[in-house]
């Protein structure tokens, strides 16, 4: 058994084609079993978010599995295979194991590291759970999948470190004060930004939020969105002792913040530091702010050149993850293999010993006059001839566990002595066809 | 008298290997090397403590009397201070400013001897250990200070010029390490005055004086109003941060040419030579 994947993500086609090709996430159940309907498919699991769609399958004969897949996602969303051919990939084997486990630890993701993507391939896995389209094989694939993302995020600091500029604010913020639970914030301006970055701060911690604006009834919204308190924007800067972190982000085209007003603000602080964060542009506070003990300014730029040495951090971590990837599909692959190892080795046992009861029953039908020592050796001879042939063989596919070569054993074998598919028959999920040939 | 080096020994050699730990964990962005460099420290410190008292049985008497007992009760005092430091704040960090620290003390006092002193008898009082122990306890709290305020100063620049080194991410947070001085100032202040209390009165029974003002007594002195203002400023003024960082820094540099600077350059009361009779 192979697994395969197709797809395609933002590496390789625009958001042009991924939304012609994205699958409706409520309606999973129709492509699922279309695609399980296919001759070579034994098992299915469809990843569509907006970044990515990925199909996912167990199949016998990998190579028809890709060309089937690829036509599918064509015929599915009613486009030409030529269309969409140049932003396919398609992986099979080791590349499809360590595909699908650097997606779900998020070393493919658009933001190395975020986090959204292993919950998107559990919903589609739980989809697919649901209208049975995954068995023995992609079951433990995908869980095996979840545990080397787990093991990635514990392991390395691949998610550590805010890359977005309101988390990055407040992660600075940590750095400056060590708890945010007692500290207060002054929302200057109601942009949006603002509104997201103090969403961040309640949720870390912060208790007490002030928010002003020129128009007061906005402030008044906003204030009682975050349970705090509103301040008219004329008297503002009468607040600004209280606070220890203040956001701005308001249209004004000059400074509403100088260096003169701060050194008051930090006096009266008793030089308790401050954070403030100007995310407005043209910039509200004066830069020359940052250069009072004390204080600590941050601007737009600022912020996000933060996000990108965050993200540089990110990506020394990437190697270690790539390392424990490489390692895990090590174990799966061998998992893979062994699964079919296994009952070939039994299926084969199993094929000489029905030869052997055969045989001794025609041979004991002529003979009849034995005695029962002498059938008993007999029967010990074809054992023991049987033990013999089995020895090397049995020998050979276990070594062959342990690497990619157990796959060309088992189909060796089973060719050479008949032998029935080993998994596929019994956990097939889809309805056997010709029921209606009689 | 053996067994008592030996034991030395092992202790600097453990003190090295958490030195060269902490090292590799500071460079190599890993935490399990720091957090195997604490523990490891931990080994050390036992073994110290053990040290020690060994030491003093064999002597008779509290180790504090020569250079070589003092430079090993100093870095004593200041890895158990640091380990309790570490109890409250979890600070692993700060143990790769301490560890060299100590490790630089214990190297020095391996050059110089390890032969036990016979304290000179005019000095032989019951205040002698009291003052040394509690002056060592405020050297140790004070080097933490200036340990966290290296750290306060390092972050600080990060945080104002925006250009993070990997550093950063490991460093606390300015509010810690500015609580961290003034925990260190709270607790190693009194002892300081106590450590320069208990040696005027013993001053006063080995040669009849409070004060003397013999070199190592002026600058103790000009280190203790040092770390008064520092006080002072924070408790009333508002000091903190940068300033409370760049003080202690400043006071544990007078604190060093107090132990080290006045016994090397200056003559005096104080000097060891003077104790043992050498």
């Amino acid at each position: 058994m192979h697994i395969v994947i197709v797809g395609l993500s933002h590496n390789t086609a625009p958001v042009e084609i991924r939304e012609k090709l994205a699958f409706a996430p409520t309606a999973m159940e129709r492509p699922l079993r279309q695609m399980l309907e296919l001759p070579v498919i034994a098992e299915g699991l469809i990843v569509s978010t907006c970044n990515r769609v990925e199909l996912c399958a167990a199949t016998k004969e990998p190579d028809a599995a890709m060309a089937a897949l690829r036509r599918f996602l064509a015929e599915y969303h009613e486009i030409t295979s030529e269309e969409i051919s140049d932003s396919l990939y398609d992986y099979q084997g080791e590349d499809a194991i360590r595909h699908l486990f650097r997606v779900a630890s998020s070393l493919d993701s658009m933001v190395l590291g975020e986090p959204q993507i292993l919950g998107q391939i559990k919903t589609a896995y739980g989809y697919a759970a649901e209208f049975k389209t995954v068995g023995l094989i992609l079951n433990r694939f995908l869980h095996k999948a979840f545990s080397v993302a787990k093991r990635v995020r514990t392991e390395t600091g691949i998610a550590s470190n805010a890359v977005s500029i309101s988390f990055a604010a407040v992660e600075l913020a940590r750095k400056i004060f060590d708890r945010l639970d007692n500290k207060a914030v002054m929302i200057i301006g109601a942009g949006e930004m603002c509104e997201l970055a103090a969403r961040h701060f309640v949720a870390n911690g912060i208790s007490k939020v002030l928010v002003t604006n020129r128009t007061f009834e906005r402030a008044e919204k906003m204030a009682a969105e975050f349970h705090g308190k509103a301040v008219h924007f004329e008297s503002f800067i009468e607040h600004l002792a209280e606070v220890d972190i203040i956001m701005t982000s308001t249209g004004a085209p000059n400074f509403i913040l100088g260096k003169r007003q701060m050194e008051e603000v930090i006096k009266r602080r008793k030089n308790r530091p401050m954070f403030l964060i100007d995310i407005a542009v043209p910039r509200d506070i004066e830069p020359k702010v940052n250069d009072i003990d004390n204080i600590y300014l941050y601007d737009v730029d600022d912020l996000q050149g933060v996000v990108q040495a965050n993200l540089k951090e990110r990506k020394k971590e990437a190697s270690k993850a790539e390392a424990i990837i490489e390692q895990e599909i090590g174990q799966f692959h061998q998992w893979l293999g062994n699964l079919e190892v296994k009952p070939t080795v039994i299926a084969l046992r199993q094929k000489l010993d029905e030869i052997r009861q055969q045989e001794l029953e025609k041979t004991f039908g002529n003979l009849k006059n034995l005695s029962s020592k002498q059938r008993k050796s007999i029967e010990a001879m074809a054992g023991a001839i049987i033990n013999k042939i089995l020895h090397q063989p049995t020998a050979v596919l276990k070594r062959a566990q342990n690497d990619t070569s157990s796959e060309d054993y088992v189909d060796a074998v089973r060719v050479l002595f008949d032998l029935p598919s080993p998994i596929g028959d019994d956990t097939e999920i889809k309805p056997l066809d010709d029921t209606g040939q009689e | 008298m053996t067994t008592n080096i030996l034991l030395f020994k092992i202790t600097l050699l453990i003190y090295f290997a958490t030195t060269i730990l902490y090292l590799i964990g500071v460079v190599s962005r890993r935490d399990r090397f720091r957090q195997n460099a604490v523990y490891l420290l931990i080994g050390g410190f036992v073994l110290h403590c053990i040290t020690l008292v060994v030491r003093g049985f064999t002597t008779g008497a509290i180790p504090v009397a020569s250079m070589h007992e003092s430079l090993s009760f100093f870095a004593w005092a200041l890895v158990g201070t640091y380990l309790l430091f570490y109890l409250r704040y979890r600070t692993v960090m700060l143990g790769a400013f301490i560890t060299p620290l100590a490790l630089v003390l214990m190297i020095i006092g391996t050059t110089t001897s390890a032969q036990a002193p016979t304290l000179n008898p005019i000095l032989d009082s019951w205040w002698f250990p009291v003052h040394v122990t509690l002056a060592f306890l405020g050297h140790a709290i004070f080097s933490i200070a200036a340990a966290a305020g290296v750290m306060y100063l390092l972050q600080e620049r990060m945080l104002k010029s925006k250009k993070f080194s990997g550093l950063f991410y490991r460093l606390p947070s300015l509010d810690t390490l500015d609580s961290m001085n003034y925990k260190c100032l709270t607790f190693g202040f009194p002892l300081m005055t106590m450590g320069i209390i208990s040696g005027a009165i013993w001053a006063n029974s080995a040669w009849g004086g409070y004060w003397r003002w013999d070199p190592k007594e002026t600058w103790a002195l000009i280190t203790w109003f040092l770390y008064a203002a520092l006080l002072h400023g924070r408790l009333t003024i508002g000091w903190r941060g940068r300033r409370a960082a760049i003080f202690a820094i400043i006071g544990f540099a007078f604190l060093l040419f107090t132990f080290f600077g006045v016994n090397l350059f200056l003559s005096g009361e104080h000097g060891f030579r003077n104790f043992t009779g050498q």
